[in-house]
């Protein structure tokens, strides 16, 4: 292996790439940081600023369909510049009720996948040591499988004649099936479902080296378990709590497979909608405008998540 | 010591584990089922799978799917270790504020976005759309999560070794590809591992990204499942499934040997 690289490294092309660098004065540092810099301010920062642009178009019939910046009617020169794909964002009930809906159903979610990841995440840090290795893995294992296929099992399951009727009913609860798919239920089950991991992870990362003598001091001066737990554990995992829920309910704003599969016509969220407006309606700038708040709109929480990010890793290194 | 598993905790991980996997079970139950009728059971058969070799949508589906994956997760982790690597290594160079945040970004970014703005820049730009273009869109988010991956193992690495390496005149890159490379490589290999399963996975950007005659399997599987659940779609997901959760138990396996192996060493 290292000979391997050593002979690697010495091949012509390597040699070439390097004199031919340092004749230009470009360190290998510099280099290292500037392919990915470049390419994230070509794929990442740059189609952003185009998505801005386009959503202060006009729409056309052409290819492609919004009117450009700068054009020339006859002799003059026009300047295009539209806000009316923002004022019917406004005016237009479909667009801010997908906006209040995507945050109701994403908060909704996030409150329940802390409620169902939380006991999950405490259950596996209490389990013996030799357990928790392959309890990790179990829990990491279905984010690895497809979030559609994994979407798509909760259809069989949740529809009209499917698995869960069939359940209840054999059992006695009911006597006619429950209509379940195609509801915000079935969006909900959808989001807890595909985020949980995304909850326990840090949960148990945190919860996993809590130090164990503080509740035995709590216990040593007659605290009651559950009241310790409250006033020692909880308090002590909020950052992953915080970091958890972030990072369902960021995510989950912006979903767009769970609410289509899933969801009813009544199922309003911005993914969705957008979606709709893309790729049914063709409108470039207006679907364009509705991205612009979207974004706007997960900055907050966005710009909160990464300072936790980037603070964990600094504390990492430490 | 109170740390003793009390029966709610036992109830939340027998629950907590039920929700996870009965689902998947269930799929690959029906997924061996005689009957068109997904829900009904009538006996075992494994006809799905073969109708699905006659089925060419599906096999040049795959064949695309499989394509983009091997390409964008190989450029994602020649980037995102190059990335990961200035994260952890540099310090803090110009623009490192945004370069960290364009980083993190894409992990939390909803992809309805990240999928029109890029296609919106490949039509800006008039580059014609298809498999190139999924490649590339898959390799910006992918990079993101490798440069993630590779940063924390380098965290929690000791920089003495490399540092004595450079004193000793090795040069820079040398140093890199001869110590630093051989000790993060585990962290490189389940990033490249994890940007081949989210290429794979993905629907939304490729969707956006894809044009006419580049057809990814998420994106057949999604316009099958509108229609309804099939058999044969339990079955495609069957097999997907069983792909990853081989590739998964096999890389455990193999970093538990390497562990094993490594812990020997120190001891002998």
């Amino acid at each position: 292996m290292n000979t391997l690289t050593q002979k690697l490294s010495d091949l012509p092309p390597s040699r070439w790439i390097l004199s031919a660098m340092e004749k230009r004065g470009i360190e290998g540092r510099t280099l290292t940081v500037m392919v990915p810099y470049i390419w994230l301010l070509a794929f990442f920062l740059t189609p952003f600023l185009i998505v801005a642009r386009i959503s202060f178009s006009e729409i056309r019939i052409a290819m492609p369909p919004y009117a450009p910046i700068f054009e020339t009617v006859g002799e003059t020169l026009n300047f295009n510049f539209w806000i009316s794909n923002y004022t019917q964002l406004l005016e237009d009930a479909l667009y801010w009720k997908s906006y209040l809906g995507s945050l109701e159903i994403a908060f909704v979610s996030t409150v329940i996948t802390l409620m169902v990841g939380y006991p999950l995440a405490y259950g596996m840090a209490r389990a013996p040591r030799k357990w928790q290795l392959t309890l990790l893995m179990m829990i990491i294992l279905p984010f690895w499988t497809s979030f559609l296929i994994r979407v798509y099992a909760w259809i069989g399951i949740l529809k009209n004649e499917g698995f869960l009727n069939h359940l209840l009913i054999w059992l006695g609860f009911i006597d006619q099936p429950l209509h379940m798919l195609h509801t915000n239920f079935a969006v909900y089950i959808g989001i807890v479902y595909s985020y949980l991991p995304f909850m326990v992870l840090p949960l148990y990362a945190n919860l996993e080296k809590m130090d164990h003598s503080l509740l035995e001091a709590a216990a040593d001066l007659g605290c009651h378990p559950f009241k310790a737990f409250w006033k020692v554990t909880f308090p002590l995992s909020i950052p992953a709590v915080i970091a958890g829920c972030f990072l369902v309910f960021i995510p989950a704003v912006g979903e767009f497979v769970i609410p289509d599969l899933l969801g009813g016509s009544s199922t309003l969220m911005i993914g969705k909608t957008l979606w709709a407006e893309f790729f049914n309606n063709r409108n470039w700038p207006l679907s364009s405008a509705v991205a612009v708040i979207l974004l706007l709109l997960l900055v907050v929480p966005i710009v909160l998540f990464q300072r936790y990010q980037v603070r964990q890793a600094e504390q990492e290194g430490r | 010591m109170i740390k003793r598993m009390s029966l709610f905790n036992h109830l939340s991980l027998i629950l907590g584990f039920s929700f996870l996997y009965v689902p998947i079970l269930l799929l690959i139950i029906y997924s061996f089922n005689e009957s068109r009728l997904v829900t009904v059971w009538s006996g075992f058969s494994t006809k799905w799978y073969g109708e699905l070799l006659d089925n060419s949508g599906i096999i040049n589906a795959a064949v695309v799917t499989l394509k983009v994956a091997f390409l964008s997760s190989t450029l994602a982790t020649i980037l995102g270790t190059m990335a990961g690597f200035s994260m952890s290594r540099f310090g803090s160079f110009r623009g490192r504020t945004l370069f960290n945040g364009m980083v993190y970004a894409p992990l939390v970014m909803p992809e309805v976005i990240t999928g029109l703005s890029l296609l919106l820049m490949f039509v800006a730009i008039s580059l014609d759309r298809g498999l190139f273009t999924i490649t590339l869109a898959h390799t910006t988010f992918s990079m993101c999560y490798v440069a993630v991956v590779v940063q924390s193992r380098l965290t929690s690495f000791d920089k003495s070794i490399e540092e004595a390496a450079l004193d000793l005149g090795c040069p820079p890159l040398r140093t890199f590809f001869l110590i630093t490379l051989p000790v993060i490589m585990p962290a490189v290999a389940s990033g490249w591992l994890l940007s081949f399963t989210l290429s794979l996975d993905d629907l939304v950007i490729a969707s956006f990204t894809s044009g006419p005659g580049a057809t990814t399997l998420p994106m057949k599987i999604y316009s099958q499942v509108r229609l309804g659940v099939t058999p044969e779609i339990n079955a495609v997901s069957t097999i997907l499934i069983g792909i990853v959760a081989v590739g998964v138990v096999i890389t455990s396996i193999m970093q538990k040997r390497r562990e094993a192996r490594l812990t020997s060493q120190r001891a002998a």
